[in-house]
């Protein structure tokens, strides 16, 4: 085990900064990525589920 | 013929019978994803020990490593899949290769923000225009480029076809990162891992690296796949299956 304490591991041996700065933006991009995959998945179902009723209206108006 | 012999790798070259395998396997690649990073993380922060050194701040390494690799293999994939849609006009190949640009403009971004991080206490300076820095921040512009050359043409098989042209031609770019360190004098170090001899860092260090590694991977694939089911239904929305497809969901 390295770490003696919670605060010897947050410090990082002085580098908390450049360590710490890694792996949260790291971590910030990855979440980020994976909330947008979830709502594009989202507007994506959303977007065509409106397109087919238009289009379906569309039909039924020709017809 | 027996159904075992019509099987082909090329039934799954349709979209259509992509779509759901590409359903299927996504949680398991993300479920992969997420345990070999738990078990990636604690090796990196409680097993590997101090740098003699660099002390912690080495421990940066076991995502800039992996973010680097990452950033250069999704690349080579998005060239390939380019590739075989440009010369086989095949659909889902085109599809693929779009979906993996924004995964690996973002390992990019890890690898040289990292870098950065690293850099300024190693090197006393965030940034320097070395061969290694300089040719990973071309390979995020490559990435961007894809993405903005394929966003900014309405007519999808031009739009694939420029797309691919850019990623092909920008595949030259990948040997020189990797070699970079070798064939200039750099500020950046020389490979971590080398094939041919033993690693040079601890054991522990090593296997947090690759199982680090390995996670990034796994997130990647899964990360493309769900991408790529979104993709699917948006360039496949004229046709019968996608519209039982939304249609069934309600």
């Amino acid at each position: 085990m390295n770490w003696q304490s919670w605060s010897e591991f947050l410090a990082m041996g002085g580098y908390a900064l450049y360590v710490w700065g890694s792996y949260a933006v790291t971590l910030v991009i990855l979440v980020a990525e994976i909330v947008a995959l979830v709502m594009r998945r989202r507007g994506v179902v959303e977007g065509l589920t409106k397109y087919y009723a238009a289009r379906g209206r569309n039909h039924e108006a020709k017809a | 013929m027996s159904k075992s012999e019509r099987f082909s790798w090329f039934l799954f070259s349709s979209p259509q019978t992509f779509y759901p395998l590409a359903g299927r396997m996504q949680p398991w690649f993300a479920a992969l994803a997420a345990v070999l990073c738990a078990v990636g993380l604690y090796i990196s922060f409680f097993v590997a020990p101090t740098d003699a050194q660099q002390g912690e701040s080495y421990r940066i390494i076991f995502i800039h490593v992996p973010a680097a690799w990452m950033s250069m293999f999704l690349y080579l994939v998005m060239g390939f899949w380019s590739g075989v849609g440009l010369v086989l006009n095949t659909r889902l190949s085109s599809m693929v290769a779009t979906a993996l640009a924004p995964t690996g403009a973002l390992f990019t971004f890890i690898a040289l923000w990292t870098g950065a991080l690293w850099g300024k206490p190693t090197w006393g300076t965030w940034w320097v225009w070395d061969a290694r820095l300089t040719s990973e921040l071309i390979l995020l512009f490559l990435y961007i480029g894809f993405m903005a050359l394929q966003a900014a043409i309405d007519d999808q098989r031009r739009a694939d076809k420029a797309g691919a042209v850019l990623a092909l031609v920008g595949v030259i770019n990948i040997p020189i990162i990797y070699f970079s360190v070798k064939w200039w004098s750099t500020l950046h170090q020389g490979a971590s891992v080398s094939m041919k001899s033993a690693p040079t860092m601890a054991a522990t260090m090593f296997a947090g690296m690759i199982i680090m590694a390995l996670g990034f991977w796994m997130y990647s694939i899964a990360a493309v796949l769900a991408r790529v089911r979104c993709v699917i239904l948006e360039r496949e929305r004229h046709t019968e299956w996608v519209m039982a497809e939304i249609g069934g969901r309600k």
